[in-house]
């Protein structure tokens, strides 16, 4: 079970508190994008083992969307972080780092 | 005249590990803006007398609670009978203020849990500490009590309130009457366990 820390309200609670909202940082392309970048947008995932990024929302308390890096296979959440950002913060990049050495997601390293 | 009354009628349940009762009509007033923006704080000052409380507490004067939901909401909670002049109070304070006032006591439910075993009962429900270090009086905390969301609060150090949607209070009930059967001590959380 992961154990998640709203970076909103500051509560920590186990997930049944929160609600998965899928992979963090896509980017959108609509009408008129090239249907390649609209297929990415729409249906292409990551599905790592290992380190990865995702959406949550904490849906029995405050309410707020945030970010959360965890890795797949241990369930070890390596930090959360604000909805307002666009790309993993650098501080959280490093920290993953020491614990999951060369490790890759999407153009993240 | 229609007579408002609460949802489960005041049912009460005793003869368990803890005591369920709920709660007699309560004011409750949702509060929606920017709660770190000065002309909100400036507006609930000016009705309530009290500054927005901080995270996960709540703040009371009066007879008036003002409980953090989340950064942009706050539960007024009142006399049943002065909700309605608090929204007015509100939408005359609020001037140039971006904010909602909305008297939302119909809306909900509210529950007393009580007794040395009250920690045991919710611990069972809810996914939160309540070890005695970790959950006391003047936290307010949102969460869900199994499959529904609910705010928990604790009036006294063997005490818990907490406020539902009323749809959902016959569940609530029996769940909270369920978890408090007799013989069902966790005797994990309670210091005379
Ligand atoms: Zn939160």
């Amino acid at each position: 079970m992961l154990i998640l820390t709203c970076p909103v309200c500051g509560v920590t609670a186990e997930e049944t508190e929160f609600h998965a909202g899928g992979e963090a940082h896509l980017k959108r392309y609509g009408p008129g994008s090239p249907d390649e970048q609209f297929e990415e947008y729409l249906f292409m995932r990551e599905n790592p083992r290992g380190v990865h990024f995702e959406r949550w929302r904490h849906v029995y308390g405050c309410g707020k969307w945030f970010h959360a890096a965890r890795c797949t296979t241990t369930l070890e959440v390596f930090g959360t972080y604000p909805a307002q950002t666009l790309e993993p913060p650098a501080g959280l990049r490093k920290t993953i780092s020491k614990k999951r050495p060369g490790w890759i997601w999407r153009e993240f390293s | 005249m229609s007579e408002p009354v609460t949802a489960m009628g005041g049912v009460a349940a005793s003869g368990g590990i803890a005591g369920i009762r709920e709660a007699e009509r309560q004011g409750m007033v949702t509060l929606r803006g920017d709660l770190s923006a000065p002309a909100v704080g400036k507006a609930v000052k000016s009705v309530t007398g009290m500054a927005v409380p901080g995270a996960g507490t709540f703040a009371q004067k009066d007879g008036v609670a003002l409980c953090w939901m989340s950064p942009d909401e706050l539960l007024v909670l009142c006399d049943y009978g002065s909700a309605e002049g608090i929204v007015q109070a509100f939408d005359a304070a609020s001037g140039k203020a971006h904010l909602l006032a909305v008297n939302v006591s119909d809306a909900r439910a509210s529950f007393q849990v009580s007794g040395e075993h009250a920690r045991d009962v919710m611990a069972k429900l809810c996914p939160v500490d309540l070890a005695p270090g970790a959950f006391g009086t003047g936290m307010f905390r949102r969460t869900r009590l199994a499959q529904v969301a609910a705010a928990i609060w604790m009036p006294s150090d063997d005490s818990f309130q907490l406020i539902c949607f009323r749809s959902q209070a016959q569940y609530v009930f029996d769940l909270l009457s369920i978890a408090a059967q007799p013989g069902s001590e966790v005797n994990h959380l309670c210091s005379t366990g």
